[in-house]
């Protein structure tokens, strides 16, 4: 399984998310993102963009003071 | 079979666009969301940096006003365009450093070149007339159309009885008659047809979603600009005048002073952009310094960063200066008093 990391530490939202815009654009469906935020915004604000755009949420979790998101790509809804 | 039309719709994350963009679908209308980011955007950032607003639930109004509606949502970052518009409105500037106007032109103007590039075939708003004093009356109605290319690609769905028809209006891929002629500041009749429509919960924000409305802030973006004696700024900057508390003893230097722990935290992030005290013998803020600083204005910053510590009332309270480069001094100060610090040093 395909997986991008994407760097979105000291980002405030929405930056984070327009980022996994950004890498979801260039992936196929099933390809997974791991973003790695320091911003605790995005383990809302990821998820709902996530489900308004029909991609798949895998994890939304804190480790270490870090947020981290996975998002499975599903271009189906276009 | 007629041709399915599709609407872009500039979502704030407000009431107006929300209702917009409803009316839109209740005409069959194939609707789906612009959101602009140009980093004046009061969404979320003084909650993921402040420790206390952490307690309040979070939500981007925008990413819940497109889920209450079911369409998609894009967010768009126009951050670097945006400057132009800060930097130099044609129509000037508001009550505050808040260019509406040119702010409403350049969105519909990016919108128009999204729909474009996407073959939609034209974009709403929910703006209503006489609704805001600047960019939302009568006269600067057109202006937005006329100057954003848009023209009557452009359509307004809940005043648009009260302007001419548009595109969409004339080719009956919407009814004019279903459209709304609301007008004025009153939000009676947005929350009527809220109610109608069953949306409860809806953002309200008072003073708008940007930051350039609000008065401190713009005075601390002018100070920013009258210091450096050039009108720009970067990502960072903007971001710096969110946080904290902004004191300039001198023209050439300015101390950000963090007023908690996530705002320390977050300045933290910027030890290695900006030289900065940290108090040792004492609890205290994180305070960093803007500008070319010489030993005398290290020793002042400190005694006044000591004045926000928990020794302010001691006779002396030991700081750590540290240069960009990571190179670390320690100084022994005596705490500014309050009437040691003249009130214009506050910004």
């Amino acid at each position: 399984m395909k997986r991008k990391i994407i760097d979105c530490r000291r980002l405030l939202c929405p930056m984070p998310v327009i980022r996994v815009q950004t890498a979801v654009e260039s992936l196929p469906d099933g390809a997974q993102i791991e973003a790695i935020c320091t911003d605790p915004g995005v383990l809302t604000d990821i998820p709902a963009w996530s489900r308004i755009n029909g991609h798949k949420l895998i994890e939304a979790r804190e480790e270490d003071g870090e947020y981290i998101v996975v998002v499975e790509v599903d271009h189906g809804m276009q | 079979m007629t041709k399915q039309r599709k609407a872009a719709a500039l979502i704030s994350g407000g009431l107006d666009s929300l209702l917009a963009a409803r009316v839109m679908q209740e005409q069959g209308i194939h609707v789906e969301g612009i959101n602009f980011y140009t980093g004046f955007c009061v969404e979320g950032h003084t909650h993921a940096i402040r420790k206390k607003d952490r307690q309040k639930e979070k939500r981007n109004n925008a990413l819940w006003v497109a889920e209450q509606l079911g369409i998609k949502l894009h967010i768009v970052d126009i951050v670097e365009d945006y400057k132009q518009v800060v930097l130099n409105p044609k129509h000037g500037y508001g009550a505050n450093l808040n260019p509406c106007l040119d702010c409403k032109i350049f969105m519909v103007s990016k919108a128009l070149e999204w729909i474009k590039a996407r073959d939609f075939d034209f974009i709403i708003t929910g703006e209503v007339i006489g609704q805001r004093p600047m960019s939302q009356r009568k006269e600067t109605m057109p202006v937005v159309a006329d100057e954003s290319g848009a023209e009557d690609l452009l359509l307004r769905p809940l005043c648009a009885r009260n302007l001419p028809e548009t595109l969409p209006e004339r080719e009956g891929w919407v009814d004019r008659q279903q459209l709304h002629d609301f007008s004025g500041r009153s939000r009676k009749p947005q929350m009527a047809l809220a109610a109608k429509f069953g949306f409860e919960d809806y953002a309200q924000p008072a003073g708008g979603c940007c930051f350039l409305t609000d008065a401190q802030y713009s005075v601390k973006l002018a100070d920013l600009w009258r210091a450096r004696g050039d009108k720009q700024y970067e990502m960072d900057d903007i971001m710096l005048l969110k946080v904290g508390r902004h004191l300039r003893p001198a023209p050439h230097f300015k101390l950000i002073i963090s007023r908690e722990e996530g705002e320390g935290n977050f300045l933290r992030g910027y030890r290695h952009q900006y030289p900065h005290l940290t108090t040792v013998s004492h609890p205290g803020p994180l305070a960093l310094i803007d500008g070319d600083v010489s030993a005398a204005d290290i020793e002042l910053a400190a005694r006044l960063v000591a004045r926000y510590s928990q020794g302010r009332s001691e006779e002396e309270v030991v700081l750590a200066f540290t240069n960009i480069e990571g190179h670390q001094k320690e100084l022994k100060v005596r705490p500014l008093q309050p009437h040691e610090i003249p009130r214009e040093w506050v910004i």
